[in-house]
């Protein structure tokens, strides 16, 4: 083990707490100098929480954080960088109006007679981003550059204003393998410099290839900081997702692999940056369950499929005829329905009624040309009030009134009404308690029964394996594995996305 | 050439052009008199231009710099008629009150954060309201330094003169140049424009550069004030109605994105000249509604938005595919 005053940074105990809920629960930290220590967790595991907590963006409620052995208190992110903590965001903060040399120096420009040298100043930041490799244009506009060049840039100014940590929020979601790669040279080599660098990101690909050490949080809490060349890939997922291998549950795995013939075919199908090409067919009355880690290209091929995002590659055809997929009204028009993921910000129209809600997609297929009279709207809002069993005191209550679980429901009815062929589920049980829960599997089971296609992405993995015929699982934005009949359990589930096997890049 | 400069460029190009149509229909107009009266006459519109450059570039607008105009007038014709102060004194306290009143606005605009176009709209009905307080009538001033001031002139060869006022206005031109680009209030100003929030994150002092931006405003509708009692020798609280659109014109045409945080002062000082160009180009017809340089401006709005709008989409693709 390392003596104690290794560590750059430590907080321990780290409390915070949000109006009706308990974001972090005594969550301790600390960072060598010279790791690159990787903090990981789903959605609302923490991560971003106490990086916020360690930056001075958010105050704790409990804890201690000593930067080189002593307690600091950054009241702001502006404190904590000049203590030493520098931060640079997946989105990336600086100002692209100005030069690249103006963001590197912005408050601390060098002054001659009062007024600024410009060209001192252009001089110390190619100087500067020499050490990166960077040679640029440093009288450019920043918006001139790629975003990786833009990232690099934010580094430099990060850690030529903090010095001791960085800290990086998820640099690579937004760049390209060679790109990953030379952001990866620079950390490494900030590493050699003597740095502690926290490093947040959904690919795991890249936890291995560049961290020392890694930290998994979960609900708030920590789950453990390890070594990553101790730790197995399948046991970080293991400790990410909360699921013991051993303790599977054993589903009764009703459904049988679907042998009707193939109603709905994707050939190369993908986008650049989004997701990469992949096929996948579906056959009618059959449920394709999609799983993944977050970030893995769930949304993304929900997205595409629904032309929410635009393919750029691959074909679509349905029984010899090709689909129109370039918009999501194309897609409607072609019976696609997709529930997003985020109901409150991308499904229902909160102030408008429960019948409105219903009738909506519907009427956006018809055109506004041609109205849903009074009397059909009522006529299909009690029908899937009743056929769904959404509970509310009449069709015309505020949609937002309604418990998740019934906005759920509604939002189903609102696909359901456009008779769909093919509709998209996007974690359609988040948030909703757990006899809304069940009531919408079953729900999902019976529309199949009728023989609609139905793609359902979730995270819950028993839930899963309880309604698919097939399992497409994702990692790192491709289609890496699929699961058939038999195969589909949890623990093959979590093999397939532990599995490095086969993938050459990272 | 980076693309920051094709505004400026094609506001250059369009001001070359124009002259040289103008000068193919009426030869006279390539002489110094024409030059040194374009100056004179567009003194004051150009010295408030100046701080309406340094409000748009940083993400705001202040709408209330033609009362403010006004209202300089009045208090100066109104003191130096009531009172026998000396008129550099009365210029100071005139300096003082509207820089006073356009830090005032900032601080509004930053500590309650409101919208500048709300604050800025109060702020002119105010200072309108205040010059009328102070007179209905529009005042003389027959004080003999004005006289002076009046006189003073350089000679260009040809018979043009650059009076005091526009003379002026070149230095304040130049001392809004040095200031946008060689200070850090400047950086600041550009920072602000570029995105506040991430501006702050940055460690820009967003609020005191706000009050700084609207006081340099203020000031400079304050001098522009001063100028045009200069020009007219009266003061008259119904003067200057939109003297801000104009202003906003000018700052457009002169390159600036109206939504902040790009752009030249220098860039200003050519869209003043464009629209003194037109207006000089109808004096010279003689038989033009005087009505055609708004619509023209207008055009030449247009003309810029587009531009604009085309210049932020050439950098959003080529920075896709970089």
């Amino acid at each position: 083990m390392q003596p104690v005053n290794s560590y750059v940074l430590s907080a321990t105990g780290i409390d915070k707490i949000f109006p009706g809920a308990r974001a972090l629960n005594g969550v301790d930290f600390s960072l060598r100098r010279g790791e690159v220590h990787a903090l990981l967790g789903e959605n609302g595991a923490g991560k971003s929480t106490l990086v916020k907590c360690l930056t001075g963006a958010y105050r704790r409620d409990g804890g201690r954080i000593l930067l080189d052995g002593a307690d600091i208190d950054p009241q702001s992110t502006l404190e904590a960088q000049n203590l030493g903590i520098g931060t640079v965001y997946q989105e990336v903060n600086l100002l692209p109006n100005l030069t690249v040399a103006e963001n590197l120096f912005l408050g601390r420009q060098p002054k001659r007679f009062g007024l600024i040298d410009t060209r001192e100043m252009n001089r110390r930041a190619r100087a500067l981003l020499a050490e990166y490799e960077l040679d640029i244009d440093v009288t450019a506009e920043l918006a001139a550059y790629s975003v990786a060049v833009q990232q690099v840039v934010a580094i430099a100014r990060a850690v030529d204003l903090s010095g001791k940590v960085l800290i990086l929020d998820e640099p690579t979601a937004s760049l390209d393998a060679h790109e990953v790669a030379m952001l990866f040279r620079i950390v490494r080599r900030l590493r050699e410099r003597g740095l502690g660098i926290v490093f947040i990101t959904h690919f795991l690909e890249q936890v291995y290839d560049l961290s020392d050490r890694i930290t998994v949080l979960r609900n708030g809490q920590l789950v453990g900081t390890r070594e990553t060349a101790d730790l197995p890939r399948r046991d970080l997922i293991a400790m990410m997702l909360g699921r013991e291998l051993v303790e599977e549950v054993a589903t009764e795995h009703a459904a049988k692999a679907a042998d009707g013939e193939v109603r709905f075919r994707f050939r190369g199908f993908g986008r650049k940056g989004h997701i990469e090409p992949f096929d996948l067919d579906v056959r009618a009355g059959e449920v394709v369950g999609i799983a993944g880690l977050l970030g893995s290209g769930r949304t993304e091929t929900a997205e595409i499929l629904f032309g929410a995002e635009r393919a750029d590659s691959g074909t679509a055809e349905t029984s010899g005829r090709a689909l129109d997929l370039s918009s999501p009204r194309a897609a409607i028009r072609e019976k696609f329905g997709f529930c997003p993921e985020d109901r409150k910000v991308d499904g229902i129209v909160g102030d408008l009624s429960v019948r409105e809600n219903i009738a909506l997609a519907l009427q956006a297929r018809r055109g506004w040309a041609r109205p849903i009279s009074r009397a059909e709207q009522d006529r299909l809002a009690d029908q899937y009030i009743k056929a769904l069993d959404i509970r509310t005191s009449d069709r015309e209550k505020p949609i937002k009134l309604l418990s998740g679980g019934n906005q759920q429901k509604a939002i189903l009815a609102r696909w359901l009404a456009t008779n769909p062929d093919f509709l998209i589920l996007d974690e359609p049980t988040r948030g909703i308690d757990v006899g809304a829960h069940a009531e919408i599997i079953r729900l999902i089971e019976s529309l199949c029964e009728k023989g609609m296609s139905l793609i359902v992405i979730s995270s819950e993995l028993e839930e899963l394996v309880a309604y698919s015929h097939r399992v497409i699982v994702l990692r790192d934005r491709a289609h890496v594995a699929e699961l058939v009949g038999e195969e589909v359990t949890t623990a093959g589930i979590v093999e397939a996305i532990a599995a490095s096997a086969g993938r050459a890049d990272a | 050439m980076n693309p920051r400069y094709f505004p400026l460029a094609a506001t250059i190009a369009i001001f070359i052009v124009a002259y040289a149509v103008c000068i193919g229909q009426y030869p006279n107009m390539l002489s110094t008199r024409v030059i040194g009266n374009l100056l004179t006459d567009n003194a004051f519109l150009g010295i408030a231009a100046v701080g309406m450059t340094f409000v748009i570039l940083s993400g705001g607008i202040d709408l209330s710099i033609g009362a403010v105009i006004a209202f300089t007038g009045v208090f100066l014709a109104v003191l130096l008629e009531k009172t026998s102060i000396h008129p550099l004194v009365a210029f100071a306290l005139a300096l003082a009150i509207t820089t006073a009143f356009g830090a005032l606005m900032g601080a509004i605009i930053h500590h309650l954060e409101m919208p500048p176009f709300i604050v800025t709209l109060a702020g002119m009905f105010l200072a309108r309201g205040m010059a009328f307080v102070l007179s209905i009538d529009s005042i003389p001033i027959k004080h003999p330094f004005y006289a002076t001031l009046k006189g003073i002139y350089y000679k260009l060869p040809g018979g043009g003169r650059i009076t005091f006022i526009g003379g002026l206005m070149l230095v304040v031109f130049a001392a809004g140049i040095l200031i946008a680009h060689r200070t850090r209030f400047g950086a600041n100003v550009y920072a602000l424009g570029g995105g506040a929030p991430t501006a702050r994150l940055m460690g820009v002092p967003i609020g005191r550069t706000t009050i700084l931006i609207y006081a340099l405003s203020g000031f400079l509708a304050g001098l522009s004030g001063i100028v045009f009692s200069l020009y007219t020798s009266a003061g008259y609280s119904l003067a200057t109605v939109g003297v801000e659109l104009d202003a906003i014109a000018a700052v457009v045409i002169g390159g600036t994105l109206l939504t902040g945080g790009s752009g030249f002062v220098a860039g200003t000082l050519v869209g003043i000249l464009i629209q003194g160009l037109i207006q000089t180009y109808i004096t010279f017809d003689g038989s033009l509604s005087s009505w055609w340089t708004k619509i023209l401006i207008g055009l030449l709005l247009f003309a810029f938005i587009l531009l604009q709008k085309g210049l932020i989409h050439l950098t959003d693709r080529r920075r896709r595919h970089a």
